[in-house]
């Protein structure tokens, strides 16, 4: 396949499209789709920016964004996506759909609860991207970008941690973007920007008592010996005595006291879930997910612009379907809570939740050993949800083919969703972001990076 | 400047045969005696200092020398044994020996194979995907080469042209260790890597014209997994301006040459770049040796060569690279060359405010640890291991626990203290990926983590050494001698004390929080 030539054909029919993302798709037959592949899947080439020119920066509708990340590929089969009349070899025993509380939308049985919350939701059934690598797909699905000319780009938490964080005045002694609880890994959140903007890892596990926040919750260390060890610190300072005035070691200390600030501060309560009333902590699930969730709203409640949610396990290959019912059931419950409660207090409208792997997983089971009823990783298309800073509910974006395997309507790919966050958070697509050799890279993508668009959200923003 | 003249007394000592210290010494950091400049790197740099009018530093301590000498050259921390047998030598040439010794250590081959794993990019996943037998392979050649101490241009050489499989010829993954495999791509790596060049910056014609070197390099799978062989392979049809008289290629010194089919083109751009007349090829590594030892580059950022940026020291860098290559590209020959050096031993305490001082290596620079030797030195000081795990392929691969951390050959194994401390992502080889800049977060890490205080608290090393038989000051100077690589002075001596008998901390716990302290000085994270 040749990008090249695709590119220059591509680009001419998006030019008259417009912000008619379909036209020209007709014109490819399934076997070439699956020919192109990766970037050259059904879609159009981002033609400048297919959107008129956001007056995003304007009209900031979301504060934060709650990252759900489900690392290993979630089934879209058996969660958002059912397909139940497509028979034992694609539904395996999760062969029931059930309908929600918007009309005409189903969900996966084990997922009750949410089905429930449907009006807040909407589902993308026809995201695609074609990887099928767990490193390079976390890259594409969090950036946005194709990989291989040179440069690492920041995926979302870390941009909105540049736009959000502490260069745009953000002063909470919280940092800005928080994963919960250990780091993604094989992922490079901050790319090129660097480890300034990576995220915090909390450490610890809030379904414990305390959440021993690595570096903030120390147990068995009381206030009154944190204090006496700081002066005492302060006391053996030998060498920042002797060259006092340094600017390096000044810069140190500055970090310490942030430090401080954060140990024997207040801040460092946001983890304490001893405050939240019982009947609420068992409706998320006494879990790490679940009070993933909890923890995720009371950052989010007090200005932290970006949590991510690390839901490890979902790489379910072998003994996939025990491992769903054991999963589903908690994640069930801790997200359909968080949708619930963030709207009660009234932050769904300015809170982005984002639930998403870094592909679906293989629609026809694979049942012969050594998977015994197993699910591979699938990237060709699987299911997202979005929900609140702006994202309408009850809709359902888009559509995979009869078993899943294809998309049959409206491509929706990484760039598009992530175009449409930054619109919602007022974030400039177009804004230059700091690059240590100088090089001009915006926030998202243009035609001449030659990636796919389906075009922004716009019909459910 | 409140701490001089301290004296170290024979009471301080652990063990039988107490020495009495004959010198007392000026602070803990500097010591007594002017300098004088023997080597022709003393007298080129404190030449120049003396036009800039700036006085140069003090001759750093010996306890100073010893630990910033094992940090630098072998990226360890020296063990309270031989920080102290160090110090209390009163042989003359020790320092010298010192170095020599280190210079033949293992660990040495450990640390300057995870620097050149920096630089090429040793990493198993995205965005360069070796995959990790590709990767074990290719850190084991880049470490036996530092260890066998191959010369230079050889290494170089043999990085360029080598064809074969990436598991039996580990060289041919420079080729593999980029993020395209573009002609363009591969020049631009080449260039950043061997001459110091960042060749983006380059106009098109100069770039394509040294990428039509790297046009014929062809890639093939085979069956077993992820492997892949690198050849030269002619009938890839050639690259750039194609005359039918065969493939064109310019040098990047605008040196034209026309390629014929029998021949593979990188061997003709390898013998060109590795030619002692070459302009880049030993200033860019001499250069770049000064700049690790030194904190800064001749020419800064010692990856950005470039006419606009000349060096601060053009005599200097000229008196390296002759040096090189009279030596036969011995890169062992420059490291002694510069750590022999009073300009290499100057106390990191200046005695100037200019600016151009640093640029002009008046004085030693303070750096943070770098995240893999900072992990390596708290695990010695408290006798515990790390967990590393790569999560491909499957199953997991799990590094033996004994390993140490600058011995990681593949830097994709995830690890949030690595990356809270600035690892480098190894995606560009650019020598700026690596960070060493304080952040809160990593305060945070290392004054209230479970990770840091488990080790601290649940250390059966340091147990051992706070067992109090002795006085409090033993146990004191065990810890600093450990943890410091110096005797406390008796003004600390004093603190410590009083911390310990303030009533506010109980026993065992006065001293765990004297540990604790030491390692969140200052002195401890920053090489000094």
């Amino acid at each position: 396949m040749s990008m090249e030539l695709y590119r220059d054909t591509r680009l001419s029919s998006a030019n008259e499209a417009g912000r008619v993302p379909f036209t020209g798709r007709a014109s490819l037959s399934r076997r070439q789709i699956l020919r192109n592949g990766v970037f050259g899947a059904a879609g159009l080439l981002l033609a400048g920016r297919l959107d008129s020119p956001a007056p995003a920066a304007r009209r900031a509708r979301a504060k934060a964004v709650i990252q759900i990340w489900l690392w290993g590929g979630p089934p879209h089969l058996d969660t958002f996506d059912p397909k139940p009349e497509a028979g034992n070899d694609y539904c395996g025993p999760l062969a029931k759909a059930i309908p929600t509380n918007v009309d005409g939308i189903m969900v996966g049985e084990l997922l009750p609860l949410l089905a429930k919350q449907a009006d807040k939701y909407s589902i993308i059934r026809s995201m695609t991207h074609g990887i099928n690598s767990h490193e390079t797909a976390s890259y594409i699905v969090q950036t946005g970008r194709k990989p291989g000319d040179g440069q690492v780009y920041p995926c979302v938490g870390a941009v909105v941690s540049l736009f959000k964080g502490y260069d745009a005045g953000y002063t909470g002694l919280i940092p800005p973007y928080i994963v919960l609880t250990t780091p993604q890994g094989r992922f490079s959140e901050a790319g090129f920007l660097g480890s300034r903007y990576k995220p915090f890892a909390t450490g610890g596990d809030p379904a414990r008592t305390p959440f021993a926040v690595e570096g903030v919750v120390a147990q068995g260390i009381t206030e009154k010996r944190q204090k006496s060890r700081r002066d005492f610190l302060g006391k053996l300072n030998t060498l920042g005595r002797v060259m006092k005035g340094d600017p390096q070691l000044a810069a140190l200390d500055q970090c310490e006291k942030q430090a401080y600030d954060l140990i024997l501060g207040d801040a460092g309560k946001v983890f304490d879930l001893s405050g939240e009333k019982k009947e609420l902590r068992d409706q998320y699930g006494l879990n790490t997910f679940g009070q993933s969730c909890l923890v995720a709203r009371r950052l989010v409640e007090r200005g932290v612009p970006y949590v991510t949610i690390n839901s490890r396990g979902w790489d379910t290959h072998k003994d996939h379907f025990p491992a769903m019912r054991r999963k589903l059931p908690e994640m069930d419950k801790g997200m359909a809570t968080l949708l619930q409660d963030l709207s009660d207090r009234g932050l769904l409208e300015s809170t982005i939740i984002w639930w998403s792997g870094e592909f679906g997983a293989t629609p026809k089971v694979q049942w012969e050993p050594p998977w015994n009823g197993g699910r591979g990783h699938y990237g060709k298309v699987f299911s997202v949800v979005v929900a609140g800073g702006g994202f309408k509910g009850g809709r359902v974006v888009g559509a995979s083919d009869e078993k899943g395997e294809e998309v049959k309507d409206r491509p929706v790919y990484p760039v598009d969703l992530i175009g449409s966050f930054y619109e919602l958070l007022g974030i400039d697509p177009d804004a230059k972001l700091p690059h240590p050799q100088g090089l001009t890279v915006r926030a998202t993508p243009s035609a001449d990076d030659g990636v796919r668009s389906g075009g922004r959200l716009k019909e459910i923003m | 400047m409140n701490i001089r003249c301290l004296t170290v007394a024979a009471f301080l000592m652990f063990g039988p045969g107490a020495v009495t210290m004959s010198n007392a010494v000026v602070s803990p950091f500097e010591s007594r005696g002017g300098l004088k400049p023997r080597s022709q790197i003393d007298r080129l740099v404190f030449g120049r200092l003396k036009q800039l009018g700036i006085e140069p530093a003090n001759i750093c301590s010996d306890a100073v020398f010893v630990r910033r000498v094992f940090l630098d050259v072998i990226g360890t921390l020296p063990t309270a044994q031989e920080a102290r047998t160090f110090i209390l030598d009163k042989s003359p040439g020790k320092r010298s020996a010192l170095i020599d010794r280190l210079l033949e250590r293992e660990e040495f081959a450990d640390y300057w194979a995870m620097k050149w794993s920096d630089l090429l990019r040793v990493k198993a996943e995205f965005p360069i995907n070796l995959w990790p037998n590709a990767v074990q392979a290719y850190h084991r050649w880049i470490r036996a080469s530092i260890r066998d101490n191959v010369a230079y241009d050889r290494f170089v050489w043999e990085l360029l042209t080598s064809s074969g499989s990436n598991f039996r010829v580990p060289q041919v993954n420079f080729y593999r260790a980029i993020q395209s495999k573009e002609p363009q791509a591969i020049a631009q790596a080449v260039a950043l890597t061997f001459m110091g060049v960042r060749a983006d910056k380059w106009d098109k014609d100069r770039l394509s014209g040294m990428a039509a070197f790297f046009s014929q390099v062809a890639y093939k799978g085979t069956v077993e997994w992820k492997e892949e062989i690198v050849t030269f392979d002619p009938n890839i049809a050639a690259f750039g301006p194609n005359s039918s008289g065969g493939l064109r290629a310019v040098f990047p010194d605008g040196s034209p040459v026309t390629l014929s089919a029998d021949r593979d083109p990188r061997r003709v751009f390898a013998d060109w770049l590795i030619d002692s007349k070459n302009p880049w090829f030993a200033r860019n590594i001499v250069n770049r040796v000064w700049s690790w030892l030194l904190g800064r580059g001749i020419i800064h950022e010692p990856d950005d060569i470039r006419p606009d940026n000349p060096a601060v020291n053009p005599k200097l860098l000229a008196y390296l690279e002759k040096q090189l290559i009279s030596h036969k590209y011995d890169l062992k020959h420059i490291y002694r060359l510069i750590l022999y050096s009073d300009t290499y031993q100057l106390s990191c305490i200046p005695k100037t405010d200019k600016a151009e001082g640093a640029a002009n290596f008046s004085h030693y620079p303070l750096r943070r640890l770098e995240a893999e030797v900072l992990i390596d030195a708290l695990c010695q000081i408290t006798g515990t291991t790390e967990k590393y795990s790569s999560a491909v392929p499957e199953p997991f691969t799990f590094v033996p626990e004994e390993n140490r951390s600058i011995a990681l050959a593949d830097g994709s194994i995830t690890s949030s203290f690595l990356e809270m401390f600035g690892r480098p992502p190894r995606d560009t080889g650019l020598e700026s990926e690596r960070s060493n800049r304080p952040s809160a977060a990593q305060r945070l890490h290392l004054l209230n983590s479970t990770h840091i205080r488990r080790k601290i608290e649940q250390s059966r090393k340091l147990r051992f050494l706070m067992q109090s038989k002795g006085n409090p000051r033993q146990v004191a100077t065990r810890l600093y001698l450990a943890i410091l690589s110096r005797f406390p002075t008796d003004e600390e001596l004093k603190i410590v004390q009083t911390y310990s008998s303030s009533g506010s901390v109980k026993g065992r716990e006065a001293t765990v929080d004297l540990a604790w302290a030491l390692i969140n000085s200052p002195e401890f994270l920053y090489r000094h």
